[in-house]
């Protein structure tokens, strides 16, 4: 997958994703309101890493030479229901499941309930670290699989996330690529941006730092396809997201109050990504 | 004179090193995560064997738990080493998330837990990692009270896939036990129907005194070792209830949430007889020399002694 992305191919990850959007909003009223600006603003970023980037194979989703994808942001999980859900490991219909007693579809994603799920975050930062060990094992192994994680960039501020970056970057991990959802990178007030921020702190720990516009899928596909062929250090990929990208409502919120509890409003946020709600 | 002047104290950290190196010859999916800056003296066995497969990651604590988590998600059995203040308290949060959740297989080898810690005071002296981890679902908890122990239960560890927290002494202790160990099973190092001793970890080789002294005044002390702290032996505690009728538990850690709640607790549910609590009061530990801190926080010979003939005294049976 080394030559650039056609039209068409571009074309269809912009259906793929309004797909998966239209899913998180069927979701998130399902389950009586949950969040949706997270999942909204990385729908294309999970896209464009599910259904190109990484070498996966849902009729075999313990493969021992796959590619990893590890969801640290947590607020994003009805994002990466949606997209293995298409991408055919688990059925779409089991999507209204999401966040039901004993489903395999938690609030926060599990491990050890649905394949495809390689690592259960829980905590801000955790997930991240955990991407880091997986990288780090492959890297011992001298496999070609690599690990990619998606994290928030409020998630950054948590935990022990810088700590990992710098473990990843002091190893040197080959492949390994941290993915920020960038959608506090407004704030500025005279000072660098904090997407420029996150670029050049993730570039002082060893890595490789791109910036990209997180909604233009031919700049995410570009993105990955060339640092793809960086083989001795880690990769971030400080994407500008949108909370509630798609949906032009809940991108008026910047975040704020993003759940969808009203049949009127889902049904209307459904009308703009060209679906209906039942 | 004490009988324990005919034990030769050993390492367990020595012992632990050199069955982890023996270990990595079997097992190839076997790391070993060095503690960090200084590194591990008792690796060295481990890494002049297999210098690719000892890692020293750098960073913080909680990042190497998570880290140490993710390799094992991978496929490894990952050694993660450390003071427990770092391993349990420092990162609990990480360490139930990355480890505890994630049902990974990383075995936590902790160093300095309790009182016997030769360069620290309260703040290295945890002295609640036991509650802490035992609490955590799926976590297998070990407290070796000797060398051939520290082992055996290395290996033990080593069999199974998940988690488990060993709590190893950094003073070496007399070896009291033939290193016979099995997860789950309490061990009976003296037989007897007065009254039962259960101790854990440095406090095994003081239980063994306290029934020498009893035994020369014609009272006959079980002893059991409860090395296998999770799972335990619920049998071996409930059998020793029924045959000798008082429980002495001694234990270098908080009196609060450790062997002694955990016997408590087990036989007022089963079959409840009086049980007294020998242990590390409510307070923090301090720094000193290692084998007077265990006297001054309460877990004396004599202090046990008294303990015991509260016991007997209570059952009538001696006066």
């Amino acid at each position: 997958m080394s030559t650039p992305a056609s039209e068409e191919e571009v074309g269809h990850l912009a259906d793929t994703a309004r797909a998966v959007r239209r899913e998180i909003v069927r979701m998130a009223f399902r389950a009586g309101g949950h969040p949706t600006g997270a999942s909204l603003a990385a729908t294309d970023l999970l896209t464009a890493l599910v259904f190109r980037e990484l070498r996966l194979d849902p009729t075999r989703p313990n493969w021992p030479d796959r590619d990893r994808l590890v969801l640290s942001y947590g607020a994003a999980s009805s994002a990466l229901y949606a997209a293995l859900a298409h991408r055919g490991y688990l059925p779409v219909a089991e999507l209204e499941s999401f966040g039901r007693s004993g489903a395999r579809l938690p609030i926060e994603v599990d491990r050890l309930d649905l394949p495809g799920i390689e690592a259960t975050p829980g905590a801000p930062g955790v997930g991240l670290g955990l991407a880091v060990g997986l990288a780090l094992d492959q890297q011992l192994r001298g496999t070609e699989a690599r690990t990619v994680v998606l994290v928030g960039d409020e998630e950054l501020g948590d935990g022990s996330s810088w700590d990992a970056l710098g473990i990843a970057g002091a190893q040197k991990i080959p492949g390994f690529t941290v993915v920020v959802s960038a959608s506090h990178h407004h704030a500025g007030g005279g000072l660098p941006s904090s997407a420029e921020r996150l670029a050049e702190r993730c570039r002082s720990l060893g890595f490789i730092p791109r910036s990209c516009d997180g909604h233009d899928l031919r700049a995410i596909v570009a993105t990955f396809d060339e640092l793809r062929s960086v083989r001795d250090r880690p990769a971030a990929v400080i994407a500008r997201t949108v909370d509630g990208r798609g949906v032009s409502f809940l991108e008026a919120r910047h975040g704020r109050s993003d759940r969808l509890h009203a049949r009127d409003e889902a049904g209307r946020a459904m009308a703009e990504l060209g679906g209906a709600l039942e | 004179m004490s009988v324990s002047t005919s034990w030769v104290k050993a390492s367990l950290l020595e012992a632990y090193g050199e069955e982890l190196a023996a270990l990595g010859a079997t097992r190839p999916e076997l790391l070993a995560v060095e503690e960090d800056p200084d590194g591990s003296s008792f690796l060295g066995p481990f890494r002049a064997r297999w210098p690719d497969r000892c890692l020293r990651l750098g960073g913080g604590t909680a990042a190497r738990i998570d880290v140490a988590a993710g390799l094992a998600l991978g496929g490894r059995t990952v050694f993660l080493h450390g003071p427990a203040l770092a391993l349990v308290a420092r990162s609990y949060g990480d360490l139930r998330q990355a480890v505890g959740i994630n049902r990974a297989d990383v075995k936590l080898v902790a160093t300095e837990a309790g009182l016997l810690t030769p360069r620290s005071g309260a703040p290295y002296q945890l002295l609640e990692d036991l509650g802490l981890v035992r609490g955590l679902p799926g976590m297998t908890v070990v407290v070796p009270a000797d060398a051939p122990t520290a082992r055996s239960a290395a290996r033990a560890i080593a069999e199974f896939h998940g988690p488990a927290y060993l709590r190893l002494s950094s003073e070496p202790l007399p070896t009291v036990t033939d290193g016979s160990f099995r997860l789950g099973e309490a061990r009976e190092l003296r037989p007897g129907t007065d009254l039962t001793l259960i101790a854990i970890g440095a406090l095994v080789a003081r239980a063994l005194e306290v029934a020498e002294e009893l035994h020369r005044v014609g009272v006959e002390a079980r002893v059991l070792d409860l090395a296998s702290f999770k799972p335990f032996d619920e049998k071996a505690i409930l059998r020793a209830a029924r045959e000798t009728g008082a429980l002495l538990t001694l234990e270098e850690h908080s009196v609060l949430t450790g062997l002694g709640s955990l016997v408590a607790a087990t036989t007022s549910e089963n079959y409840p007889v009086p049980v007294r609590r020998l242990g590390v009061p409510d307070l923090f530990g301090e720094s000193g020399e290692p084998w007077a801190l265990l006297d001054r926080f309460g877990l004396a010979k004599e202090r046990a002694l008294d303990e015991a003939w509260e016991l007997l005294k209570g059952r009538g049976k001696f006066h």
